[in-house]
């Protein structure tokens, strides 16, 4: 017998100080992959904010066509901080770090991760590259959009750039040893039992997206260290007055870049797979197709890049070849959202804010996936590269997908991180309000970079005036949404109703231990959950094989 | 899952297609199409339209329709159907979405094909490095190279061979934060972009200083101009007015200020602009003193912003071609 091998690991019955944490722990170098977790978490949202104020600064502007808010560099600065933030210190360490670490090991049946102490510093790394980051502003911002290209790069501010350079090296560090523990604990460290087929998807989500951190992030690191000699050292890489090519550096940048947004797709996919199964009552629809799609697009996500430099200095053929690679990106992408709809579908489906916000993440990045498709075809892409139908696109994936679906991840597992219940009514006001919002905010920017307005600008043409009023109207609204939500959290947190071990009556195996979880994990050996999908055993309605059930059945 | 035969999903379907075909047709999203390319990628951003708008519909649809179908009835703890996979309904849902790509990009193919953008393969490229060289070298030297000089292989769009040679052919520089347009076979220079309607046009891109993008809208075209390399353009206005020109790559702080327009207009009017140009550029010998005079000449168009922007004269004489030998 496989449990036999893990008796005696923990006792039955130990003390509390082996199963309860102390508040101050969180604000220490703890080793503990729970704590680390909740850290990247808090960490993380705390950037969200700061990252949302520079966005709401960013629309104050725009809402109308004069520059009248803030100056013109500054103006850069702004959108140059907010896409920095975002990634590297919001959705990035949010994705992967915060649930990375708070849910791999507990769905493998571990005590913890690989390296501990590696983790650790992983997340130590956060707060300095962050501080560091914002501390830019204090010597003048670096204002280069957060691409950064050269010659451009160069001529901005020395000082800000410095510093934009040196915290991506940081943050870039961070990811790296995250993405080594990562790998290693699901490789190595599995409960016997669990195989890489019976393990849940948000694992080879993870597996996906730490390797594409390992293959990529060395690439920008490289990029970034070269583009630092040119700044500071006056070497000449990416430098055309000195003979140096600046699509050297878009190649190098790209190479990295376009990964990242597997990056911060991928494990949102996986949480998304983990969370509409419970509240479906279903299990995942199509188990090997989500995981396989994983790999693909991780894949294919590393031979696409050069689709950010159709209009660049990229010769014919290679746009072309570009072109057909990122295409068929749709192909596993479809794959998982389809799966996702027939996961709901004929379920019983209880709408709560994570279920809400995870049937809301499907729809909104379906419309960010289309938009993707139109603009991976070159010669479309070339009337709106640049252009305000691409931050539309961008949004529709990074927040529509990325936020929602990690919005969608906080709800489904406050009861499990925190030990209580979070408030349902303010739940779904947050939902409805961030819905609103953001469709409010990113839908109309499709038409005005259809019809000709560039990204990147502070002033524009009057004709844009009135759908940018109403696209900064959105995203005021979605700056209040986050108020009854980060309220609601908190009060929860402290005075919400005990939650028990598993409030969702869940199968997968972080919901089979108590809320929030012993230092260890599990009291007793780790549960072994030979399918964590397996709903449907008390479904009544004459149980019948799948081949027989009609699509008309499920009309009546 | 056997294929739905049930009138109701019949329904759906036949709206489904109807409405994504109406929206398709009728969009609306697109401004003028102004050149000969532009009816051609609109062809295929109509198809993508339609075929996004009936994909949405029916994830949409679906999901919509689950949200209110599936909800959990109160008091009801039991699960929903064990269904874990269908191979039928997998690979159709694979299949399909592969044809429709793969569709997409043999049509994408040759609408990029058809608007120049391969026609550099067709060309013997020679691979001359100009890096570095164009920034030193006065900056019209490169298009009035002769036929025998090895060439950058062209990044961009290119006429097709049979036309090539024909038309009018204009040297553009990006510099923060102005297009200078200056043609080469009459030696004009404007901040303006005049061009007779129905010929040909070759723009040969350039940048003084940092990365640029020209992009006019309505021409559905869009080419980054690099420091120390040249890209290229070519098109055919089909119809007459004036469009604007975006800078549309990030160039600095006065980036969303950098715009010009392109003036399309009938032969003659064209003639007679070359030759108001003319006139008014030829008493002088002294290219920076003739500009004065010019009504839309760079430096006049661009005078009230120069010191804001903190561009010298020189830089614009710079750019203003010594015709004057
Ligand atoms: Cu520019």
């Amino acid at each position: 017998m496989i449990t036999a091998q893990l008796d005696g690991i923990l006792p039955v019955n130990p003390s509390p100080e082996l199963t309860e944490r102390k508040w101050w722990d969180y604000f220490t170098f703890n080793t503990d992959h729970k704590v680390i977790g909740i850290q990247y978490l808090v960490t993380s949202f705390l950037f969200y904010l700061v990252g949302g104020a520079l966005a709401t600064a960013v629309r104050k502007e725009l809402s109308t066509p004069e520059v009248d808010f803030v100056s013109r560099e500054l103006y850069n600065s702004l959108f140059t901080m907010h896409a920095t933030v975002m990634i590297f210190l919001w959705i990035v360490p949010a994705a992967n770090g915060a649930f990375g670490n708070f849910l791999l090991p507990l769905m493998i049946g571990a005590r913890d991760m690989a390296f501990p102490r590696l983790n650790a510093i992983a997340f130590w790394l956060i707060p300095p590259g962050g501080i560091l980051l914002m501390s830019s502003f204090l010597v003048g911002a670096p204002a280069s959009g957060w691409t950064s290209y050269p010659p451009l790069s160069l001529m901005n501010g020395k000082w800000g750039e410095l510093i934009w350079i040196l915290s991506l090296l940081i943050l870039g560090t961070s990811s790296i040893l995250g993405a080594v523990n990562f790998i290693t604990t699901l490789l190595l460290m599995r409960r016997p039992g669990i195989g890489l087929n019976n393990m849940p998807l948000f694992c080879w989500a993870m597996l996906s997206s730490s390797a594409l951190v390992l293959i990529s992030t060395p690439v920008l690191a490289g990029a970034l260290i070269l583009l630092c000699f040119d700044l500071i050292g006056g070497t000449s890489f990416f430098n055309p007055t000195g003979g140096g090519d600046p699509i050297v550096y878009q190649h190098m940048f790209w190479f990295y870049s376009h990964p990242a947004v597997y990056i911060m797709i991928l494990p949102v996919f996986g949480l998304v797979s983990e969370i509409l199964p419970v509240h479906a009552r279903k299990p995942i629809f199509g188990y090997q197709a989500i995981a396989y799609s994983s790999l693909a697009i991780s894949f294919l996500g590393l031979i696409v890049w050069a689709h950010h430099m159709f209009t660049s200095g990229v010769p014919g053929w290679l746009r072309m070849f570009f072109m057909v690679a990122t295409m068929v990106i749709a192909v596993p992408t479809g794959i998982k959202v389809f799966s996702w709809v027939a996961t709901v579908w004929g379920g019983k489906l209880r709408l709560n804010s994570g279920m809400l916000f995870a049937m809301g993440f499907v729809s909104m990045f379906v419309i960010g996936g289309l938009s993707g498709v139109m603009l991976a075809s070159a010669p479309f892409d070339i009337h709106v590269h640049d252009t305000y139908f691409v931050v539309a696109h961008l949004h529709y994936v990074l927040f529509g997908g990325s936020v929602f679906g990690l919005y969608a991840a906080i709800y489904h597992w406050f009861p499990k991180m925190t030990g209580r219940m979070i408030n349902e009514t303010w739940g779904k006001v947050h939902f409805v309000l961030t819905l609103v919002g953001f469709n409010l905010c990113f839908l109309p920017m499709h038409k005005v970079g259809l019809a000709g307005m560039p990204r990147r600008v502070a002033e524009y043409d009057p004709q844009f005036a009135a759908i940018n009023l109403i696209c900064s109207i959105g995203a005021y609204l979605l700056a209040v949404s986050t108020i009854p939500f980060v309220i609601n959290a908190v009060y929860s947190w402290v005075r919400g109703p005990k939650a028990g071990a598993n409030p969702w009556n869940a199968i997968s195996p972080e919901w089979q231990t108590l809320s929030p979880p012993p230092i260890e994990n599990y009291l007793g050996e780790p549960p072994f959950v030979p399918d964590p999908y397996d709903y449907g055993k008390d479904y009544n309605p004459g149980k019948r094989p799948m081949s027989q059930v009609k699509a008309a059945d499920l009309w009546r | 899952m056997n294929i739905p035969t049930n009138i109701a999903t019949l329904i759906v379907g036949v709206l489904v297609t109807l409405i994504s075909f109406w929206v398709g047709q009728h969009h609306g999203l697109l401004p003028v199409a102004a050149s000969v390319n532009a009816p051609l990628i609109d062809g295929l951003f109509d198809t993508m339209i339609t075929l996004s708008v009936g994909l949405f519909l029916l994830v949409q649809g679906a999901l919509i329709f689950a949200l209110f179908k599936f909800r959990k009835p109160k008091d009801d703890e039991t699960d929903g159907p064990p269904w874990k996979e269908n191979l039928p309904l997998e690979i159709l849902w694979t299949g399909i979405p592969a044809i429709i790509v793969l569709g997409l990009s043999v049509y994408s193919f040759e609408v990029y094909n058809s608007i120049g953008g391969l026609e550099e393969l067709a060309m013997q490229a020679h691979h001359h490095s100009m890096k570095g060289a164009a920034i030193a070298a006065p900056l019209n030297s490169t298009s009035q190279s002769s036929p025998t000089e090895p060439r950058l292989a062209t990044i961009g769009f290119t006429a097709p061979a049979n036309v090539k040679g024909t038309g009018v052919t204009v040297d553009v520089t990006g510099l923060q934060y102005a297009w200078i347009f200056n043609y080469p076979d009459s030696g004009i220079t404007s901040g303006e972009l005049h061009l007779p309607v129905g010929q040909d046009v070759q723009l040969k891109i350039k940048a003084m200083d940092v990365l640029h993008a020209f992009w006019v809208p309505q021409f559905r075209l869009k080419q980054d101009a690099i420091p120390g390399r040249e890209t290229e353009l070519w098109f055919k206005p089909t119809v007459i007015g004036t469009y604007p020109i975006v800078c549309a790559e990030l160039c600095g702080s006065f980036h969303g200020a950098m715009r010009s327009q392109v003036i399309i207009e009938p032969q003659s009017d064209y003639d007679a602009w070359v030759q108001q140009q003319l006139a008014d550029s030829a008493p002088s010998d002294h290219p920076t003193i003739a500009s004065a005079g010019q009504s839309q000449s760079a430096e006049t168009r661009l005078a009230p912003r120069l010191a804001e922007m903190g561009i010298s004269e020189l830089t614009l004489a710079q750019v203003h071609p010594h015709h004057d030998g």
